[in-house]
């Protein structure tokens, strides 16, 4: 049988090019330190003392994102202070525990903040002054994977920034 | 990398790409040279388990010439191997070359139905030439037949090449032998995004970074993969072109962006925006992020889409019933419909490459798998006895399923075939690899 092609080329086209160069972030990584130390009755989300930093975490139950009345007490604090402060940002972090997947945790974590943003709206604060997002199971504050260490991952925290 | 064809007659105008590829090939070359680490460190180890229904009795003798023919034929034979089709019959001592004469009965008497065979040889600019062969020991014929050629880094990519060759030739189906995936490697506090060959091997960095990336999505053509980079304090949605390293941001609003996935067609992609409110899908430009449009609008989580092999219809998780479901839903809206009923929480759909399959990671006692339900008869089957499974991928060609398995308290590479006998694992020796994605075909 007569050769139609002589000689092909074939090359592993994307997979090489994709060697070519890859990205790194690595440097990006700077993080300022923040904040003055002073009394314990001071609402100053940046002073470490303040009950606003020291009480800055919703916890939830297993798939669950409504506030329970222990919590109420976190998001009134908060929600004071910003309806006081109305220059000041807020970002509300949801969290999950490690189990389930990437996407669907990282959807429920956002209705986990979106419940504390939504407790927030009912005491009046504006929508203008919060964001929410979620870092889903990415980013847990506990490593292992005790009941314990789950629990403390299941979580909405205000983080402030200036 | 280039062949000859030996036997079989090619189609035409394969002559012009061959041009093309070949360019691209030096510019590459090059190029891989000047920017790329070396990832030795990299070592994988595989375990199998199981065996296919049908397995097809083959011989892959050591291609003769230089020492490198022993190399590509234990890739050839791993791979078949892997498959878990193939029944390995040992073929020491050969001595086959490409061009000698097949003793039929003789290999049918040791058990094998067909016999690969072959020789490298080294030219004079010191890259190799691969040629192969392969027999049908019961219809005393040959089956194929082609020679490649390539430097001795692309080795390992001919000899897959070959296996795709073999395993078509056999089997009927198109291997995947030669494809890639995309994964996340997490090492202490960095995470890298990670392409590598279908076999774990030749690992190569796209993305390194300290905070997390999930979610990576191949486009159809293999040349960009999108994913969720959260780089900037938050989930935003990025296309990277592999050839190029360039990133573009495609969906970065309020809240959460998330969840890319692609049309059939490459031109769109399927994201999961916060913008309104909840987690609800979208569609925006794969390009450039522009022409967004709301998919979904529910009042509870719509995420993880994928849209169905004709493009028409988006398959996605949503908890509207309660507990998380799958649902289906039109481009052009309408109700979405229901689609998985077992247990109470099934999530992250993976559509076969027929229509005909879905897979979902499903929570059951306590533990999460990956199922596999048959749309038309809605018949389930754990494909997965896992703790933690996640992530599933299908291969291009439907047959095996990729995902992340937790093996001795980390996360590994896991493979399991698509009728759930045939399991594997690839564990690397440090580090977690997480949310594996098969590539398309090889192009």
């Amino acid at each position: 049988m007569s050769r139609i092609a002589k000689s092909l080329t074939i090359v592993a086209l994307a997979a090489s090019l994709a060697a070519c160069s890859s990205v790194n972030l690595d440097d990006k990584n700077a993080n300022g330190a923040n904040g003055s130390a002073d009394g314990s009755g001071v609402m100053d989300p940046f002073n470490p003392n303040s009950p606003l930093a020291q009480r800055k975490s919703v916890y939830f139950a297993f798939n669950e994102y409504n506030v329970t009345d222990q919590y109420r007490g976190v998001v009134e604090l908060h929600g004071k202070y910003l309806l006081a402060t109305p220059a000041q940002r807020v970002t509300i972090e949801g969290n999950t525990d490690a189990r389930g997947g990437a996407e669907y945790n990282l959807a429920l974590g956002q209705r986990r903040a979106d419940a504390v943003r939504r407790m927030l709206t009912l005491l009046g604060v504006p929508d203008t002054q919060v964001e929410t997002i979620s870092f889903g199971k990415e980013k847990p504050k506990a490593l292992g994977d005790t009941d314990a260490d789950y629990a403390e991952n299941r979580r909405a925290d205000f983080a402030y920034k200036r | 990398m280039k062949f000859d064809q030996l036997s079989d007659v090619l189609p035409l105008g394969q002559g012009f790409w061959s041009r093309v590829r070949n360019t691209l090939a030096l510019l590459t070359v090059a190029c891989l040279v000047a920017v790329m680490p070396s990832r030795s460190d990299a070592q994988l180890k595989v375990d199998i388990s199981g065996v296919s229904a049908q397995q097809y009795p083959i011989a892959i003798a050591d291609f003769s010439g230089e020492p490198a023919g022993v190399l590509v034929a234990e890739v050839i034979r791993a791979d078949l191997t892997r498959s878990g089709q193939f029944r390995l019959i040992n073929a020491t001592g050969a001595g086959l070359t490409v061009d000698t004469p097949i003793a039929f009965d003789e290999w049918r008497s040791k058990g094998a139905d067909y016999i690969a065979y072959g020789t490298v040889s080294r030219l004079a600019d010191g890259r190799y030439d691969v040629k192969y062969r392969l027999s049908d020991t019961v219809k005393r014929g040959q089956l194929d037949g082609i020679a490649f050629s390539g430097t001795e880094k692309e080795l390992r990519r001919i000899a897959h090449q070959i296996a795709d060759r073999i395993y078509e030739k056999i089997t009927g189906v198109k291997g995947v032998f030669a494809t890639r995936i995309a994964y996340v490697l997490k090492q202490g506090s960095t995470y890298e995004l990670q392409i590598a060959d279908a076999d774990g091997q030749n690992p190569q960095v796209a993305l390194r970074s300290r905070e997390p990336v999930i979610s990576p999505s191949w486009s159809p053509d293999g040349s960009r993969l999108a994913y969720v980079s959260f780089e900037s304090g938050k989930p935003v949605v990025y296309v990277h072109q592999l050839a190029t390293s360039k990133r573009v941001p495609v969906a970065n609003y309020k809240g959460n962006n998330s969840a890319p996935a692609w049309s059939p067609d490459g031109n769109t992609l399927a994201v999961v925006l916060t913008r309104d409110g909840l987690s609800q899908i979208y569609v925006v430009n794969a390009t450039d992020g522009s022409g967004l449009r709301r998919i979904t609008r529910s009042p509870l989580i719509d995420t993880e889409p994928v849209f169905s092999p004709d493009g028409k219809s988006i398959y996605f998780t949503s908890d509207r019933s309660g507990s998380p479901q799958i649902y289906q839903v039109g481009l052009d809206g309408g109700e979405p419909k229901r689609v998985s009923y077992n247990g109470g929480y099934n999530i992250s759909p993976r559509i076969s490459p027929d229509s005909k399959t879905l897979l979902t990671v499903t929570r059951r006692d306590g533990s999460y798998r990956i199922a596999s339900l048959n749309l038309a008869t809605g018949a389930e089957t754990l494909l997965t006895e896992g703790r933690d499974d996640q992530s599933p991928s299908f291969a291009p060609n439907g047959m095996q399923v990729l995902y992340a398995a937790i093996q001795g308290g980390r996360s590994v590479l896991a493979g399991v075939s698509s009728d759930g006998r045939v399991r594997q694992t690839l564990s690397v020796l440090n580090g977690e690899i997480r949310e594996p994605t098969w590539g398309p075909f090889y192009h």
